[in-house]
């Protein structure tokens, strides 16, 4: 080959080469970035995480670094994303098969429904949080569990719908079809075939919900109180791990920060727990699913 | 034929994970001529085509042993250079796969990449190539216009000139009328039909009836083995393998 | 019976499909509702573009804030951008099959983690690495509570947002556009960006512009290390104030004091608005790239 060929094929790999690593290092850090947050929430919480952390609720002088635990928040959480979880998941899943039984491909109802959950998926939860406040005082309730509950919902709503909805649309429609040749009615359709065949895609959806609503703080900032008690009814207070966290962190004591960050690797091991079920479930969804 | 083989594939074996594509295929492919290689789909044609231009590397989990001999030089050796190798060999897909720029740039893209800069000869090249593939006529008023303006047929003609504009020495097509009406496939066929005096051809295609009208030499590939090979007129005439005189007279698919 | 069951299941359906069209826009009245007060007395310019904040005064000028908002969304895309667009370049066109697979839960994991979790590693580890270490470096005194501190925060809770939608836009460029490319002599690099990346250059603009609009709402990650300092900053090292930071800080209080109540609630209308009109631009965006890769 002559010369300024092999001159000019050379830049052309350097300028490959140099891209590779570049795009490389980026992926790298994005991945650095994650153990970097894992790594440091974990090794600052040592000093503080207890097991009497895990089963004892604030005692009193709590926010000035005496005696007591975090429980009130961890049930309180439990609670209230459970409780907004399976609301969210009775308004989702008819919607879901709505669109995805009752709508054709090219419905526009469907496609406008869609649009209005993605924007809905994009509302800051803060706003949630000023919306569900909004609510609570036209319907004359206090902040409460109940009220907490009521905005999380919301919030879990369109993302729990639209993951139904991706795993519905999977479903083949031969299958669907099938069913309704049988002389099955639409209804039947929709819960013998779509539901059993979506089952485990469903799940993961309703733990990817679970998870945004355990974590959010900023919507249920005004509506579900704060309390150094587990929460007995649906009208009492509730405390959230986000919230102490945040109040935790805020207090100008040192052993009371080292608790927030404690507080924050029990929250983060939540999640972590929540997204492995998660990826278990959908590693069977696909397993067993008919392509 | 002339005694020249630009492209000699040795004992090429082509594993997809566990499974056994390509099985232990040798073939010179003559210059000068159009070589057709025919046979069911999924029996490894389009493998087969694509080991000639190492496009096969990017897939996963491919391994490939044996040799492919371009002009002397092992294009699986470790020190090829692929971007030369390909430079060799203009690509012709199915479906034609325009680029997301304008005629003008389609064409000028190759030679571009390849250090050509002065705009006069990049002018002359692209009006050139699209003259040899028969667009120039269609598309001289408007090769700003964006690539996917033009209809199938006159993208595949396209893809052809664009190919071509590289200067490759071979001309490499996967079944290159699959998506085009007669007409338009008509036209590729008689192009290519030109093309051999300055180029050699590989074509893939499972229509028994093309390769009967474009084919000086036939390969018979079957469940990824080479069956039968030689000049087209040849095997036509007289198979001497059933499997081959089966597929020709359609009992095999 | 069972065509009964069957018609009344279609028609509760029906009011459900309903719901999410009809909670957009209860959120908005809502919140329009509820900022009347204030917008009655005052002039929406005013309320906008004015800096002065003194509550107890009565003066709600919101500049700051949105101000504030702006600064730190833009720092968080500056950064995120260009990173989370490699690292998609990298695992869809270079990256093998194991890496590509093994980065999935890594990027689900990072948008899954909560943002109070965000804010406290900010607290620990961003906002000391920008008082001690770049506020020397660029020879300015902070206390590294400051929108750098909250840009880069949120950046790296924008990363899977965008990555995953840009992931999408590559995966829909055709893999033969990509072998045309290459068997014309051009290098994986040149394939990517002469192709791939024009291919799905409006893809990526949405990626983005979705990146914004959730930077753009974060609460709990920002507030926690931004300083939240009523003023319009000046550089990158000033403490801000963002809108989000505002509702969430003041809504204790918010009763006392006549109108501030509505001045929040204005603050929440304009950031859902401001929201909204860069998700719909996003969507709408998709929502064609889509149509024309089918």
């Amino acid at each position: 080959m002559n010369g300024p060929a092999d001159l000019r094929l050379g830049r052309r790999k350097r300028a490959d080469l140099f891209f590779r690593v570049l795009a490389a290092a980026s992926a790298a850090l994005v991945l650095l970035s994650l153990l970097l947050i894992l790594g440091t929430i974990l090794w600052k919480s040592i000093p503080a995480l207890s097991f009497s952390m895990l089963t004892k609720t604030p005692q009193g002088g709590f926010y000035l670094g005496k005696e007591g635990g975090i429980l009130n928040a961890i049930a309180g959480s439990l609670y209230l994303a459970v409780g907004a979880t399976a609301l969210a998941f009775l308004l989702s899943l008819p919607l879901a098969l709505y669109l995805n039984l009752y709508k054709g491909k090219g419905s526009k109802t469907a496609a406008w429904t869609r649009f209005f959950l993605d924007v809905l998926w994009g509302v800051p939860s803060i706003v949630y949080g000023a919306f569900g406040f909004i609510i609570m005082l036209a319907l004359g309730l206090r902040a409460s569990l109940l009220a907490g509950i009521l905005t999380v919902a919301l919030l879990e709503f369109p993302i729990l719908c639209r993951a139904i909805d991706e795993v519905m649309r999977l479903v083949p429609r031969e299958l669907k079809e099938a069913s309704d040749s049988l002389g099955a009615t639409r209804f039947e359709t929709a819960f013998k075939v779509f539901v059993r065949q979506t089952a485990p895609g469903i799940l993961t959806g309703v733990l990817l919900a679970f998870g945004r609503g355990i974590g959010d703080a900023a919507s249920v900032l005004f509506t579900a109180g704060f309390t150094d008690r587990v929460p007995t009814s649906l009208a009492d207070p509730a405390a959230t791990l986000p919230l102490a966290i945040f109040f935790q962190l805020g207090t100008p004591f040192p052993e009371v920060q080292q608790r927030a960050y404690a507080s924050a690797a029990v929250l983060t091991l939540i999640i972590l727990l929540i997204s492995l079920a998660g990826r278990a479930m959908s590693r069977k969804a696909t397993r067993h699913v008919v392509k | 034929m002339n005694g020249q083989t630009p492209i000699s594939i040795r004992n090429l074996s082509v594993f997809y994970g566990d499974l056994q594509v390509l099985k232990d295929v040798s073939l010179d492919i003559p210059a000068n001529r159009i070589t057709v290689i025919i046979g069911p789909s999924g029996c490894g044609k389009t493998t087969l085509l694509k080991s000639l231009n190492r496009l096969l590397d990017d897939t996963e989990g491919v391994r490939i042993r044996g040799q492919v001999v371009l002009d002397g030089e092992d294009i699986y050796a470790p020190r090829t250079e692929v971007t030369r190798i390909r430079k060799k060999m203009g690509l012709l897909s199915q479906r034609p796969q325009v680029l997301p720029m304008s005629i003008y740039e389609n064409v000028a893209y190759g030679p571009r990449i390849h250090g050509l800069r002065a705009r006069r000869d990049l002018d002359r090249r692209v009006e050139h190539y699209l003259q040899v593939a028969g667009l120039w006529d269609e598309v001289k008023d408007r090769l700003r216009e964006p690539a996917s303006v033009l209809s199938v047929g006159q993208q595949q003609r396209l893809c052809l000139a664009r190919g071509l504009a590289v200067e490759p020495e071979i001309i490499l097509g996967d079944e290159p009328t699959s998506a085009l009406d007669p007409q338009s496939s008509q036209n590729v066929e008689r192009r290519l039909a030109e093309l051999k005096r300055d180029y050699t051809v590989v074509v893939v295609t499972h229509i028994l009836r093309q390769a009967r009208r474009v084919a000086d030499y036939l390969a018979f590939l079957y469940l990824g083995e080479l069956v039968e090979h030689g000049p087209a007129a040849d095997v036509f005439a007289a198979p001497r393998d059933p499997r081959t005189r089966a597929y020709l007279t359609g009992e095999i698919s | 019976m069972r065509l009964l069951k069957d018609a009344l299941a279609r028609r509760a359906m029906g009011l459900v499909a309903a719901l999410p069209a009809l909670l957009v826009l209860l959120i908005v009245a809502g919140l329009f509702l509820k900022s009347k007060a204030i917008l009655a007395v005052e002039p929406l310019s005013k309320l906008l573009f004015s800096s002065a904040w003194h509550p107890l005064k009565g003066e709600f000028g919101l500049l700051p804030f949105i101000t504030g908002t702006v600064w730190v969304t833009v720092t968080a895309l500056v950064l995120a951008v260009p990173v989370s667009i490699l690292a998609a370049i990298y695992l869809s066109e270079y990256a093998p099959r194991w890496v590509r697979e093994g980065a999935k839960p890594v990027v689900d994991l990072l948008a899954g983690l909560p943002s109070v979790v965000y804010g406290v590693w900010g607290v620990i580890l961003v906002v000391p690495f920008v008082g001690n270490v770049l506020a020397p470096l660029a020879g300015v005194h902070s206390s590294g509570y400051s929108i750098l501190a909250g840009g880069i925060v949120l950046a790296i809770m924008t990363f899977p947002t965008i990555i995953h939608v840009t992931l999408e836009v590559f995966a829909s460029v055709p893999q033969a556009l990509r072998d045309a490319s290459l068997s014309l002599g051009a290098t994986r690099w040149e394939t990517t960006r002469h192709v791939v990346l024009r291919k799905g250059a409006q893809g990526i603009l949405a990626a983005s512009v979705l990146g914004f609009s959730r930077a753009f709402g974060e609460t709990m990650a920002v507030l926690m290390v931004v300083g939240n300092v009523p003023a319009v900053p000046r550089s990158l090292f000033d403490a801000g104030y963002p809108l989000p930071a505002l509702i969430a800080n003041n809504y204790g209080e918010m009763m006392s004091v006549p109108s501030y109540d509505a001045a929040l609630m204005t603050a929440a209308l304009v950031l859902t608005l401001i929201v909204l009109f860069f998700n719909v631009l996003a969507r709408r965006i998709l929502v064609r790239v889509e149509r024309r890769v089918r």
